[in-house]
């Protein structure tokens, strides 16, 4: 649903526009704050909602199939790692609240930094295997997988 | 012009595109490359770009070795059958082999993946797919690219690869520009890894006016990927290969989970099951190796994607749509429910805006589904893009030369919708995609391939004007007219979208047409982009979002004419529910059991075709029968 922004919420920070994939949220030269420019190639992907910091920005249900009346709100809290969201519907039978957790460990805290890492010795470069195997891509403790290891040949035609 | 030319040199490894694909290649070549340079230019922000930018709900493509689920040859035969035989197996076997180890990664970093409290395992929507929090998937892997990348340039639009001046077809780096500064950015690179996306948009939208952003795919997904490989001269395949999709009507929210998960089923408008009733006419079009329900039935074989497609497609045209999805009895479950709408807040929002909007209760009523416009693309259900070599372990000669996910270009590299013949790679199959292309860029330097590389400066002047001729194209113009958009001498980036989508919709088997097409409507649809080709040189851009606009135009351009030249060449219905070739309603395995392969001369912009041989895994005991 092509997002709109409430004339006084919005501070004109830009968060908005920094995040959207799409390149619509822009700040409007004369009242220095934000507006989706292009609604028709808006995707309700939300970043710009999860991304305002003064609950500014709201979507209203594209013109063409949704009647007005109706509310999907979100806020995405980062160090709590939650994502809350309330869906409400336009005749009002429908009121839900639904949390989900966007991370399991504080944020980017456990991702390695792979320069500080020991280095791949010559056998792993003149192997299949990518960083961190073979862990995780066997059912026994053996080596990548191979046609061999796999009993397989590859042959042209109509095989089924 | 007062815009200045920034200059990145020395880079080893560019990295073009960061959505899953580029995220996992530039993760990657770190750890092979701990002392090369290492740069992502990205058109969005990587925080939040790509396909997954929204979140996704499942990860769809993992294998559960480590679990004694599937071994990689499963999901090869899987992603064969369901792609009617036309996959490259050498590709997909190397790719399964080595995602299940990225899905941990994921886990590790701290993506939420939801467990069988009874056996302990990821929870399975599907036999392939996983159940996850996946609200910021993008987030957590746009971290892990940050860690290993020496740079990371957001809001470049990238707009043509760099060639080798002193070596023929071998890349140099790439050119852009800045949505912000409106900056030239000159990224001088040893090889590039495109990791860009596939096309949305280039067939007309179902939807009007403001809905027409609410495609399946995302409407930023300009066929970059395409566009950028297309122009550099490197072979494509399987671009007739599109997409469509059987989803809920309007809002295209996600199916497989409803599907999978929550056991929901389709039906007809009066309440009956229409499928198969559609089967054995089909299968006198396709032949019962690739439609036997009653095999399907047995092994649990899943019937080919295109094929269900065809048979709602049928029934509709029969008077008896809509078709509904039956969620009143899965719903009735509360804990259903609330997953039915978690499914689609984690990566279709608009869904759940939509059923908002018009009272949708799953509970109380059976939401309608349709069929999207086409799609091209390579990582879902579809394989269109480059053609690459496959690992040295399992490629046969017509499928290696040197160098894991290059293209026919020498040190150009691709992930995710970039690589051709790889479908059901989905996120996590995109994500190791990069990881391989990441790791064979590093062995191609380091093998001293990228030696005494050179670019003019004639190369990156020429580069320079053709990137900023819209807007000097749109200044010298503007003020012959009074107002508006209107003008005899240039089109802007909307109007000629419009065109290239009414044009691919009626020429190229669009869903206004049933999806068909045939030979004489394809040359007609090529000579008109032919002319729409010359009016692209005269495409008048205003600002510089404008600029983006139009060269994202011109990438999905270039897609598209790859798409009408290969559904042209490829004379048989290989997809029924993707596409129909209204001239030749059969599958044809006696010519046609083969991959298209295509180049687009970058001096002439001619293309030549060309037949692959296709190379199936065959078991020891499939060949002992």
């Amino acid at each position: 649903m092509p997002t709109f922004v409430y004339m006084t919420r919005c501070d004109g920070c830009g968060h908005c526009v920094d995040i959207c994939p799409s390149d619509i949220m822009h700040i409007d030269p004369t009242l220095r704050r934000a507006y989706n420019i292009e609604p028709n190639m808006c995707w309700e992907c939300y970043s710009c909602v999860k991304a305002c910091p003064m609950d500014a920005i709201d979507v209203r249900g594209y013109a063409d199939f949704a009647p007005l009346g109706h509310s999907v709100r979100v806020k995405r809290d980062e160090e709590k790692g939650v994502i809350a969201w309330r869906i409400k519907s336009r005749n009002g039978e429908t009121d839900l609240n639904l949390l989900a957790p966007i991370t399991t460990k504080p944020w980017g805290t456990a991702i390695p930094k792979l320069k500080d890492e020991a280095g791949p010795t010559q056998e792993a470069r003149d192997s299949q295997l990518l960083f961190n195997e073979p862990k995780y891509i066997r059912m026994d403790d053996g080596d990548i997988h191979t046609l061999e290891s796999a009993g397989l040949s590859m042959k042209s035609g109509v095989y089924y | 012009m007062a815009y200045k030319t920034i200059i990145e040199d020395n880079i080893d490894i560019l990295v073009a595109g960061a959505g899953l694909g580029g995220t996992g290649a530039a993760f990657e070549a770190r750890y092979w490359g701990q002392d090369k340079k290492i740069v992502i230019a990205e058109k969005a922000n990587i925080d939040r770009s790509g396909a997954v930018a929204q979140g996704l709900y499942a990860i769809n493509c993992y294998m559960g070795t480590r679990f004694g689920e599937n071994n990689p040859e499963d999901h090869v035969r899987y992603a064969r059958i369901d792609l009617m035989g036309m996959v490259r197996e050498d590709l997909l076997f190397d790719m399964a082999r080595h995602v299940d180890s990225a899905v941990h990664l994921f886990e590790e970093w701290g993506m939420p993946i939801m467990r069988n409290p009874e056996t302990g395992t990821y929870l399975r929507e599907g036999r392939w797919q996983i159940m996850i929090h996946g609200e910021s998937y993008k987030p957590l892997v746009a971290e892990a690219a940050k860690k290993s990348a020496d740079k990371v340039f957001n809001r470049i639009c990238v707009t043509h690869l760099l060639m080798d001046d002193s070596k023929e077809n071998r890349v140099a780096g790439a050119v852009g520009f800045n949505v912000r500064t409106g900056n030239y950015h000159v990224f001088k690179a040893k090889t590039v890894i495109v990791g860009a996306g596939g096309a949305s948009n280039i067939f007309r939208p179902r939807s009007v006016g403001e809905g027409a952003g609410r495609v399946w795919y995302a409407p930023w997904s300009s066929g970059s990927a395409y566009g950028l490989m297309i122009q550099a001269g490197a072979k494509m395949t399987q671009m007739e290969n599109r997409i469509v999709l059987a989803r809920f009507k309007d809002g295209y929210g996600p199916v497989g989970a409803y599907f999978l998960h929550l056991k929901t089923y389709t039906q007809n408008a009066y309440g009956d099951e229409y499928e198969s009733k559609w089967f054995p006419e089909l299968q006198k079009i396709v032949g019962k190796e690739y439609l036997d329900p009653e095999a399907s039935h047995l092994t649990h074989r899943p019937i080919p994607t295109c094929l269900r497609n065809h048979a709602l497609i049928c029934e509709v045209n029969a008077g008896r749509g809509p078709i509904h999805m039956v969620t009143m009895e899965a719903f009735q479950d509360p804990h259903l429910e609330e997953i039915g709408w978690h499914n689609f807040l984690g990566m279709t929002v608009g869904q759940a805006v939509l059923w908002a909007a018009t009272d949708v209760n799953p509970k109380h009523e059976n939401p309608e589904l349709t069929t999207s416009e086409p799609y091209v693309m390579g990582s879902h259900a579809t394989g269109s893009g480059a053609w690459c070599s496959g690992p040295e372990d399992v490629s046969p000669p017509e499928y290696f030369w040197g160098y894991n996910r290059m293209t026919t270009v020498e040190g150009l590299f691709g992930a995710g919708d970039a690589v051709g013949g790889t479908p059901h790679a989905f996120s996590s199959g995109s994500f190791t995609e990069g990881r391989l292309a990441a790791k064979a860029a590093c062995k191609y330097i380091d093998d001293g391939k990228a030696e005494g590389i050179s670019v003019s400066q004639e190369q990156i002047d020429r580069r320079k004007a053709e990137i900023y001729k819209p807007l000097e194209h749109y200044k010298v113009f503007r003020n012959e007219i009074v107002a508006g958009d209107v003008n005899p001498n240039y089109i802007n980036p909307r109007q000629g979208l419009d065109r290239l989508q009414k044009l691919m919709d009626e020429y190229g088997g669009g869903a206004t047409v049933n999806y068909v097409t045939n030979d004489k409507l394809l040359h007609i649809g090529l000579k008109k982009l032919k002319t729409m080709e010359e009016d692209l040189e005269k495409i008048g851009a205003k600002d510089i979002h404008e600029l983006l606009r139009a060269w994202e135009l011109k990438h999905r351009f270039l897609t598209s004419e790859s798409v009408l030249q290969h559904t042209l060449f490829r004379k048989e219905t290989r997809w029924p529910g993707y596409y129909y070739r209204g001239d030749a309603m059969k599958l044809d395995d006696e010519n046609w059991h083969v991959l298209t392969v295509s180049r687009r001369d970058p001096e002439t912009g001619e293309y030549t075709m060309e037949k692959a041989p296709l190379y199936h895994l065959v078991s020891e005991a499939e060949e002992a029968a």
